[in-house]
């Protein structure tokens, strides 16, 4: 029997040209539970659109021209209609469009879990959700309403560097105002620069004023607790770093958190993460999202442009931080 | 067990440092097991390492070795190729799955009159125990993401073994649907490919050598870049049959569960023809593993029966749901972050625990509550419960299925024989 033979008997089959991404796949347009029986959100009152417009393939530039425009005030729809959020201009009209960066490079420290949480904590809101997992080879959509980007090894990182630099999309959805949230070898890939996996200065994307060195010291491994910038509202932080590189943060960015236990950037000035306008970095996994629901909130708060959102159980999260912020506080 | 006859006849054939450094390895492990800790065989060894740096290399001189790594199914499939072996002559193994030199350099220490070593090895340790131990084969099964706090990433792993094995005399049978393993073995002299499937992907959509996209038509695997691809198999697992070289299809029947065995059953059967055992054979002696280190043990516990499962990464809890009684057998989930399990639990994100739909579902250990979140985001309904007792208690009838990572299966062990 030939090789060829022998390859197809075990099993080869031809190659159709299929997409590895069998996790991509369209969430059911919105909850069962009528958007009116819920209860009012912040300021923003909550109307619906009287035509509901389709997703058409357009950037997303289009549909952002809008966002600063004085908001049209939608009459009641149809009972069954799509729910609205306040002002909807920034969110695809459909449903959160939610893009998982790279997750064939940067998924190594359960980084798909940011990408469910998020999705979950909008969902449970009533909300729509079209995950969108982006794959090295893809090009990404400049569409998406909130980009995740996460933790990887040093060789991936460059080569994730590579492809985002090469393909550009990531870089024109920031300029249209998009939401990305990196994590680790995500966030030095926002930044200016890196040390790759080569040991030579590997250039990100600058999306954010901050720029990576290879520590000399011992790796950052381990629990962390930070107090967030004051601006954002939002919960101490927990998570846990695992990481060599050290960034450094510049004029155009403002620290995301304080550390009070850990390293957090490395940098000895306590620094956490880096943020600008709707860019953030940080260095927790955990993954911080399952650690911080609220982060989560944050990014379907700005993604929908609203002050608040309706409560959605957080019970075991909650549970989860109380056990995890005592046993980092907890001296070793 | 000091102090065989064949053992005496064997020590007094080893040089004099060799013999010093034996007795007193076996002394040391001997007041170690006395004070209660545990079987003694790891401080054994260090003791007996300390005073003959070539210890290993000595004791394995005698032998002709089989070298198992892996990140999953190493301690299994040792045991199964030591039962295929066991056909051609007596095995000393390190069955207890003490893989890194000094728990290696004991269970050699307490060979007899063994032909063969059939030894299980931590993957970071593999080329040193190469290089140390001559083998006549070694069989890499796979490689993924394990202990993401203090384990080496894999593509370096793989590096690792491609650089430390490249001038091994070794046969390598080698897994030719895990990519990474597959360029860890390709510069290898001589390599038996065995297609033994791989159903956790998450870490190689890069390829080792490139760094391009791998492409993934249904069982097939290539770089679109720079045409790496899947060699084609010698042997291949097909469905329940070992297909070996010749076009034998053999029925193998294991009382140990899961595609994953039978996936190391097939690594075995082609491990064992290296050495003349033919596979009908050493299939046949498989059959009569029961159970591994206490894994697939279906134990009584409060009056139920409860199987202990181990699953310590995501690869191995991905095997580990396919293999489980389908709804609505009971199912717990333990999981601890000490050193030994890795303190990082990201990866439990990385697991599908959505499979579980349909089972009533306890959880425990350590870290229950980081469970407790993954399995409320994967919309599920579960328990969490503060004990085994506690949840056996509460479980719906029916056999249970008890996962856990490695330090919370050692206690659920523990816990089910008190």
């Amino acid at each position: 029997m030939s090789d060829q033979q022998h390859y197809q008997q075990y099993g080869g089959q031809p190659y159709d040209g299929q997409q590895f991404d069998d996790r991509q796949y369209q969430q059911q347009a919105y909850g069962d539970q009528a958007y009116g029986e819920q209860q009012a959100y912040g300021e923003q009152s909550f109307a619906e659109p009287q035509h509901p417009q389709q997703y058409d393939g357009q950037q997303f530039a289009g549909q952002q021209r809008g966002f600063d425009e004085p908001q049209q005030q939608y009459g009641g729809g149809a009972p069954e209609a799509a729910p609205q959020y306040g002002r909807s201009s920034r969110m695809s009209e459909s449903s959160l469009r939610v893009v998982w960066v790279y997750p064939d490079l940067l998924s190594t420290y359960g980084d798909r879990g940011n990408a469910l949480v998020v999705e979950r904590r909008a969902q449970q809101r009533g909300l729509g959700v079209q995950r969108i997992d982006v794959r090295s080879d893809q090009s990404v959509p400049t569409s998406g309403d909130i980009y995740l980007i996460g933790g990887g090894e040093d060789r991936p990182q460059r080569l994730a560097a590579e492809r985002l630099r090469n393909d550009g999309g990531l870089v024109r959805a920031a300029e249209n105002g998009a939401i990305i949230f990196s994590v680790c070898a995500g966030f030095q890939i926002l930044g200016h620069e890196f040390i790759n996996d080569l040991g030579e200065r590997e250039a990100g994307l600058g999306l954010l004023d901050v720029w990576t060195t290879r520590g000399e010291g011992a790796r950052c491994v381990g629990d962390v607790l930070a107090e967030v910038n004051p601006q954002l509202s939002l919960p101490q932080l927990t998570g846990f770093e695992n990481h060599q590189g050290i960034t450094h943060l510049g004029e155009g960015v403002k620290p995301l958190a304080t550390v009070q236990v850990g390293r957090g950037n490395g940098t000895g000035d306590g620094t956490e993460g880096a943020w600008r306008d709707t860019v953030f970095g940080t260095y927790l996994h955990g993954p911080v999202m399952a650690r911080n629901p609220a982060v989560a909130d944050l990014l379907i708060k700005l993604a929908l442009d609203v002050n608040a959102l309706p409560p959605a159980d957080t019970t075991w999260y909650d549970a989860l931080r109380t056990e995890r912020i005592a046993s980092a506080a907890r001296p070793a | 067990m000091p102090g065989t006859d064949s053992e005496a006849a064997r020590d007094a054939s080893l040089p004099a440092r060799a013999k010093i450094a034996v007795t007193a390895g076996k002394m040391a492990a001997a007041l170690s097991q006395k004070a209660g800790r545990g079987s003694g065989s790891v401080i054994g060894g260090k003791v007996a390492l300390k005073l003959d740096p070539d210890l290993l290399k000595t004791l394995a001189e005698h032998l002709d070795v089989v070298l198992v790594s892996a990140t999953n199914g190493k301690t299994t499939t040792t045991r199964l190729i030591a039962e295929a072996l066991r056909a051609a002559g007596p095995v000393v193994s390190n069955a207890l799955g003490a893989n890194m030199p000094a728990g290696i350099t004991a269970a050699l220490a307490g060979g007899t009159d063994a032909r063969f070593g059939v030894i299980e090895v931590d993957e970071k340790y593999l080329p040193m125990v190469a290089r140390d131990t001559r083998p006549k084969a070694i069989a890499l099964l796979n490689l993924s993401r394990d202990q993401l706090d203090r384990a080496a990433e894999t593509r370096m792993m793989a590096e690792k073994w491609r650089e430390g094995l490249k001038d091994t005399e070794a046969v390598i049978i080698a897994n030719a649907d895990d990519p990474l393993v597959t360029w860890a073995a390709s510069s290898c002299k001589k390599v038996v490919w065995v297609a033994a499937g791989q159903a956790w992907k998450e870490d190689a959509w890069s390829c080792p050598s490139c760094g391009g996209v791998m492409q993934r038509p249904g069982d097939d695997w290539f770089c679109g870049e720079c045409g790496f691809r899947r060699p084609n198999p010698h042997w291949a697992l097909q469905g329940t049959h070992v297909i070996d070289p010749h076009r034998g299809a053999w029925p193998i029947q294991l009382q140990l569960p899961g595609r994953a065995n039978l996936a190391n059953a097939t690594s075995s059967a082609a491990v064992a023809a290296v050495f003349g055992v033919a596979p009908q054979v050493a299939l046949q002696r498989m059959q009569a593993v029961a159970a591994v280190a206490g894994r697939y043990d279906v134990v009584q516990f409060r009056g139920r029966d409860i199987r202990l499962l181990l699953a310590k990464n995501p690869a191995g809890w991905l095997e580990t749901f396919s293999l489980i009684d389908g709804p609505p057998a009971p199912v717990i989930l333990s999981v601890n972050a000490m050193d030994a399990d890795g303190t990082d639990t990201s990866w439990l994100w990385d697991v599908d625990y959505e499979r579980l739909a349909g089972h009533p579902i306890f959880v425990m250990g350590q870290r229950k509550l980081d469970l407790a979140v993954r399995l409320e985001v994967a919309g599920l309904q579960f328990q969490v419960v503060d004990s085994l007792s506690q949840a056996v208690d509460a479980a719906p009838e029916g056999r249970i299925e008890a996962i856990a990572n490695y330090t919370a299966f050692q206690q659920l062990r523990k816990a089910v024989v008190a």
